[in-house]
């Protein structure tokens, strides 16, 4: 059956989206080489001196490995508790699974900013009783992270394990598998995809978090995004440029190869 | 309750009810106890002028952003869905490369472009059409722009889903007896895809109502919006029991939406 296409009209309009879409990214590059100490767009002279600053200045190489660090933690801790989790609703079906499912997804649903709150009263209630997983302390946003994180890993999976074939898990336990057996010799090799994919989406979530971060650190647990918010909102540092200029180049580099892959393999 | 109920369901349950129901909690009774007992905070949240004021501008502004940025996704998903091939990859290009990048960096563009010595401004100079810089950012149309430009790829999914469902020979019925492209699009294929449009207007109606970060760059503190007045609250001109009142109110009233999108995905799937 032929597909009724979209005509000249949505075609346009998509290309002036599109431009829209990808402007502000394009427009960081020329930023990020101006000579200037504010954010300007350079005339005659181009300068790696932003570049450079990202490389002698120690808080940039700081500010990312903290956020590495936080990312892989709180990555780590979330798919864990959210691969349980859904486990849990898949093998027992316990009763009221909808009242718990909805609890689990909260901090995602929830406005961000209430979260942030919420998680900055709970670090400081800590903070009276340690100093470890507390307000500003790399553990205490590690942990608020793997809260706001932990939904979108219990999605994924509970999608994943809603299209596994449950004759599997049957046959399995027929030829008397036991509960750990199953788990780990059946259910989560056939959704290891997921669980890889489920690692790698709360990682980039924790790595660019700023609404709860915000709250919740001043001036010890200073993660990259932090350090970012805090050169953005006075004088503008042309160093975020070259920063930005960096992350988008990551993301970019890694959607095209993941496309080029696609469309080869689709051949 | 057996003993794997408890080992498999109870580790996250036991993190966020601690890390999150129970500070919620206290949330909720900083809103009623500071700094005096008594609902006087939520007395001062809906009628304080300059609270109404915020909340407002946040209504207002979401209500912007939402048409226009459920209208800009449903162009792009239109294409996506049915458009040839070429067209289709580079509409998903421009979808997925922002989804991914931090908020932050795409607050950042728009400033590299609409500051007073950003791209825009150069060249409205350069052409010679403008002597001085344009207030472009720092203002409600920075941060419209901005809410824009992050939401749109929200808004993409579930049309998505819902014009994958229209039935292609319906359309091809609506062809055959003649009617014109605009007629089959107006009146056919829009009403066809209304559960998607809802979805989306809700989800991205939400998600604005509790914007913090876009509003807040760009829009300089001069168009703060309520997620905005709560961080004040908190952190600069303290007033710990609004802050958690307005916070309480937010809650509820994103709250109140999502069940209103529930109730209708599940009308929808009946």
């Amino acid at each position: 059956m032929i597909q009724l296409r979209p005509g000249p009209i949505p075609l346009i309009l998509a290309a002036l989206i599109a431009v829209f879409l990808l402007m502000p990214l394009i427009a960081v590059i020329p930023v990020s080489f101006t000579p200037n100490r504010y954010l300007s767009v350079p005339d005659a002279e181009w300068s790696l001196r932003h570049y450079r600053s990202l490389i002698d200045k120690p808080v940039w190489a700081e500010g990312i490995w903290l956020s590495i660090r936080i990312g892989l933690v709180a990555s780590a801790v979330a798919t864990a508790l959210a691969t349980a989790f859904a486990l849990g609703i898949w093998m027992l079906q316990p009763r009221f699974a909808g009242l718990l499912m909805g609890l689990a997804l909260l901090p995602m649903v929830a406005p961000p900013v209430v979260s942030a709150l919420t998680l900055y009263f709970f670090l400081i209630t800590l903070s009276k009783v340690n100093g470890i997983v507390a307000y500003d302390t790399w553990a205490g946003v590690a942990l608020a992270h793997a809260v706001m994180i932990a939904p979108f890993a219990v999605v994924l999976i509970s999608v994943a394990l809603s299209q596994l074939d449950r004759r599997i898990d049957l046959a399995a336990r027929s030829m008397g598998a036991g509960v750990l057996t199953r788990v780990f010799g059946v259910i989560l090799p056939n959704i290891r995809f997921t669980l890889l994919t489920a690692l790698f989406l709360t990682f980039v979530l924790s790595w660019e978090e700023i609404g709860v971060t915000l709250f919740i650190t001043s001036v010890n647990a200073v993660t990259l995004p932090r350090l970012m918010w805090m050169g953005l909102r006075d004088n503008i540092d042309p160093a975020i440029a070259a920063i930005s200029v960096v992350l988008i180049a990551i993301v970019v580099a890694v959607i095209l190869g993941k496309t080029l892959w696609q469309l080869r393999k689709a051949k | 309750m057996t003993s794997r109920h408890i080992l498999l369901l109870g580790p996250l349950l036991l993190l966020l009810g601690a890390a999150y129901l129970v500070p919620f909690l206290g949330v909720m009774q900083w809103s009623v106890t500071l700094p005096e007992p008594g609902l006087g905070q939520y007395r001062t949240a809906l009628t304080d002028p300059l609270v109404l004021g915020v909340v407002w501008r946040t209504l207002r502004i979401c209500a912007l952003v939402t048409v226009l940025s459920v209208a800009a996704a449903y162009v792009m998903t239109l294409v996506w869905v049915r458009g040839g091939p070429v067209a289709r990859l580079v509409v998903e290009l421009c979808i997925l490369i922002p989804f991914w990048i931090s908020v932050l960096t795409r607050a950042f563009g728009w400033l590299a472009l609409l500051s007073n010595k950003g791209l825009v401004n150069g060249w409205l100079q350069t052409i010679g059409i403008i002597s001085e810089p344009l207030t472009l950012v720092r203002n409600e149309f920075g941060v419209v722009l901005g809410m824009v430009h992050f939401l749109i790829p929200f808004a993409v999914f579930p049309l998505a889903s819902s014009m994958r469902a229209v039935d292609e020979r319906v359309l091809m019925a609506t062809r055959g007896m003649g009617a014109s492209r605009a007629r089959i699009f107006w009146q056919v294929f829009v009403p066809m895809t209304k559960s998607g449009i809802l979805g989306a207007v809700l989800l991205v109606f939400v998600f604005a109502l509790g914007f913090f970060v876009t509003p807040a760059i760009l829009g300089g503190g001069r168009s703060v919006m309520v997620a905005e007045l709560i961080y004040l609250r908190i952190f600069q001109s303290p007033d710990w029991g609004l802050g958690a009142a307005i916070s309480v109110i937010l809650m509820i009233a994103v709250g109140a939406l999502l069940a209103l999108m529930l109730r209708q995905t599940k009308g929808a799937a009946r």
